[in-house]
């Protein structure tokens, strides 16, 4: 492009040139540097690909089994998260040896969770616009169904029977939405076209019936009559634990600061995190005896963003991140609900763990 | 000083033409600055457009992370941009400014590489907005000083379409990066810093080096040095209080996006397309408002646009409606911009001295930055007491009495901007 320039309406009496160098020499460093950048982000682009492919061909993933030895008895079904070709894919291993060889699931989830035989899959599926999904099956190649999911997939349940599935999304806006997240709710009747948005639930309040229009829910847990449930919910900048029923759309606090209640396999306790006098973001675990209201908390010292999953009546699975730049392969632990002994991993490179008995 | 605003053919041989002031083009360093900010927007907004992602599924951290690392975007380049305005007018060396603002964002795209965790990607988060807050005085006053006065609409009007096609073309990179190698956020990173520093050579390669100052020394008999008080010009004071009653009553997209998905399945499920369809729909109508502005009057165009932004409100605010409310609120909000982010920046250039240009956009849009902020605080306290709709009619209600008052404010506004020009 030529910096010849005639002069206009105010007289310029000494154009002013870009820089250095003559128009025509600058012109070239530019192709030049476009070259180069284009060139070398192509040839990066090709060879991560190709480097990609190379290693799908040759992996050697650690020990798998087929999916057939461990389907059939008490297991736990995750999502795995060893970096690779099967990074996201569905995964178990057997209760009796969680720290033994996995089978991999051709199914890729976000968040996974199974009751009986019954899987609920919740999923983004990165594209020119990224959408997400949220399925149920028994057989991943058989019959799906597809229920409502507005944003980037959060939580996943379902009732102990597999007929009720909640499932929880962010919804966010743009920059100026900022701090603001709001999450989307969903209760989903399996089988049926029914489907709960909680908010539209009556919420109960010290006694009082109140409608906050911040109010969101997230992280559900069913009870085992396919009515009750346990949510978090939060107005007014704080958060609660809170019980619910379906049948008469009502939503009632029971104590504040508990975030993704999961309930015990009894029914009898619920835990959950909690931030106490921490920071945004940095929360820890607790579990509450429904019957007594007594709290304890346990003695994890990291902090856990995540719906809890009960391994049987006395401990309790969560995912951690993997530790520095292994932060996405995230890891299963496993703790005493009651407030004593010590965190131990119990499956490496796994996520969102659900136990089938 | 005016460049031609011919285009030339790639030979370097001028077309004859007519005189400058008559040409129906805008000027080459206008056309250059929208490739340079059509690169950068690429860069940038491939990145917005995987970050939540990465953050998420690659770095562990929950979506409430990274809205707090969102909410710091906003408020750092609002008070840096009155700094890159004062630097750009006071050295008297927009295009350098400027460059320091597109090279600090350049950087960071490198920085984001190794980054892991929250606390380095937020600290790049902020080193790129920091870079933005810098440049976009200085860019602008460069447009301003490269365009004859009457073309001001236009030329605004051609770097905002150039630069929100570079929005748009941000996440389809991408995302198609992402599509072609899966999970290789590495790969997203390194395109968007090619990106970034290709817009980076053009600036510092082929735009002109102006010097607004010295060349106002030239042809006006008594020296200007840049000084706060020509600031404080009646007309652009005006302009400064319309732009923040305007402001104040402008609620951010976020909010009308959240209440179209609350309303419209097609919205909520393609959620992410709100944002396309807002920017197709400016990218459409910048050009076109742009001379308008120049044709009508700029200040009628800019106070205007609000009245397009109520209608927005109404389409947002109705308790049901379909797929064609939902376009149609997006034509609206994509309308609204056309006729109010390049054409305040043009209003404002020709209402304060040359040597002061940066300085007096810079505070324009800082102000208008500012009560957007302050907006956003206030609509939130009123869409918890008042419920989503009727919080959006009474903003509604309220824009219409701000737009009547910005009228008034600005009613001779457009014709002194007029007689400013020298004969």
């Amino acid at each position: 492009m030529s910096k010849r320039r005639r002069t206009a309406p105010a007289p310029t009496p000494e154009p002013a040139t870009a820089g250095p160098g003559t128009v025509r020499q600058r012109v070239i460093a530019l192709i030049a540097i476009a070259v180069v950048l284009v060139g070398g982000t192509t040839a990066y682009l090709v060879l991560s690909r190709a480097k990609q492919q190379e290693a799908v061909r040759t992996a050697s993933p650690q020990d798998t089994v087929s999916v057939a030895k461990i389907a059939g008895a008490p297991r736990i079904v995750f999502r795995n998260t060893a970096i690779g070709p099967d990074y996201g894919r569905v995964a178990m291993v057997s209760l009796a040896d969680p720290s033994g060889p996995r089978a991999l699931t051709p199914t890729s989830c976000d968040r996974v969770f199974v009751a009986r035989t019954r899987t609920l899959c919740v999923a983004s599926d990165p594209g020119v616009v990224t959408t997400y999904t949220a399925t149920t099956f028994v057989d991943a190649d058989g019959p799906t169904e597809d229920l409502p999911l507005t944003g980037v997939p959060s939580r996943a349940r379902l009732s102990d029977d597999a007929k009720l599935a909640a499932t929880t999304s962010f919804v966010s806006g743009d920059s100026y939405a900022a701090a603001n997240f709001s999450t989307r709710t969903v209760v989903s009747e399996i089988g049926t076209d029914r489907s709960f948005d909680l908010e539209t639930f009556r919420l109960v309040h010290q006694g009082k019936a109140i409608k906050p229009a911040d109010r969101n829910y997230w992280g559900v847990t069913f009870a085992s009559d396919d009515d009750a449930f346990y949510v978090t919910v939060k107005f007014d900048s704080k958060t609660w634990l809170a019980s619910g029923r379906l049948s008469t759309r009502t939503v009632q606090t029971i104590r504040s600061d508990a975030e993704c209640p999961s309930l015990s396999p009894d029914g009898t306790k619920v835990a959950y995190k909690k931030l106490g006098t921490r920071g945004p973001g940095d929360w820890r675990l607790a579990v509450l005896d429904l019957a007594t209201g007594k709290e304890v908390s346990l003695t994890e010292e990291h902090s856990v963003d995540d719906q809890v999953e009960w391994l049987d009546k006395d401990q309790i699975l969560y995912g951690l991140p993997g530790v520095g730049s292994h932060a996405a392969e995230t890891n299963v632990w496993v703790v005493p609900a009651d407030g004593t002994g010590a965190p131990r991993m119990l499956i490496a490179k796994a996520w969102s763990p659900a136990v089938v008995r | 000083m005016y460049l031609s605003d011919r285009p030339r053919d790639a030979a370097g041989t001028e077309t004859p033409s007519a005189a400058p002031t008559t040409g129906r083009r805008v000027g080459s360093t206008v056309i250059l600055l929208g490739f340079v900010s059509l690169l950068t927007d690429i860069s940038s907004e491939s990145l917005s457009a995987v970050l939540p992602l990465y953050l998420t599924a690659v770095l562990g951290l929950s979506p409430l992370a990274y809205g707090f690392v969102d909410g710091l975007y906003q408020g750092v380049s609002a008070l840096v941009r009155i700094l890159g305005g004062w630097l750009s007018d006071r050295a008297d060396r927009p295009k350098w400014v400027a460059f320091l603002g597109y090279g600090l964002s350049a950087v960071t795209k490198a920085l984001l590489i190794p980054a892991q965790g929250l606390a380095a990607v937020t600290a790049v988060i902020t080193v790129d907005r920091l870079g933005k807050g810098l440049r976009t005085a200085p860019r602008d006053a460069i447009i301003a000083a490269s365009t004859p006065e009457h073309s001001l609409g236009r030329a605004f009007g051609v770097h905002r379409a150039l630069d929100t096609t570079g929005a748009a073309i941000g996440p389809l990179m991408a995302f198609s990066i992402l599509w072609w190698i899966p999970g290789n956020y590495r790969a997203v990173f390194i395109a968007s810093l090619a990106a970034a520093l290709l817009g980076l050579a053009l600036l510092g390669l082929l735009v002109p080096d102006l010097r607004p100052r010295r060349a106002a020394r030239r042809t006006a008999a008594p020296p200007v040095a840049p000084s706060w008080r020509s600031l404080a010009e009646p007309r652009f004071g005006r302009v400064v209080a319309a732009s923040a009653v305007l402001g104040v009553l402008t609620i951010s997209d976020g909010f009308l996006y959240l209440s179209l998905q609350q309303r419209d399945d097609f919205a909520g499920k393609w959620f992410p397309l709100l944002f396309v369809g807002t920017n197709v729909a400016y990218l459409t109508l910048a050009v076109p408002f742009g001379r308008l502005s120049d044709r009508l009057g700029r200040a009628k165009v800019l106070v205007g646009g609000h009245l397009l932004l109520v209608g927005a409100y109404l389409c947002a605010a109705l308790p049901s409606g379909g797929l064609g409310l939902t376009i149609a609120c997006l034509l609206l909000l994509g309308g609204f911009y056309a006729c109010t982010d390049g054409v305040l920046a043009a209003l404002a250039s020709t209402l304060v001295p040359a040597p002061m240009r940066a300085s007096g956009i810079a505070t324009a849009q800082t102000v208008v930055a500012l009560a957007r902020l302050a907006s956003s605080l206030l609509f939130g306290a009123l869409w918890t007491g008042l419920g989503r709709s009727t919080a959006v009619y009474v903003v509604a209600g309220a824009l219409v009495v701000g737009v009547a008052v910005a009228w008034w404010l600005l009613r001779h506004v457009d014709r002194s901007a007029h007689e400013l020009v020298p004969a």
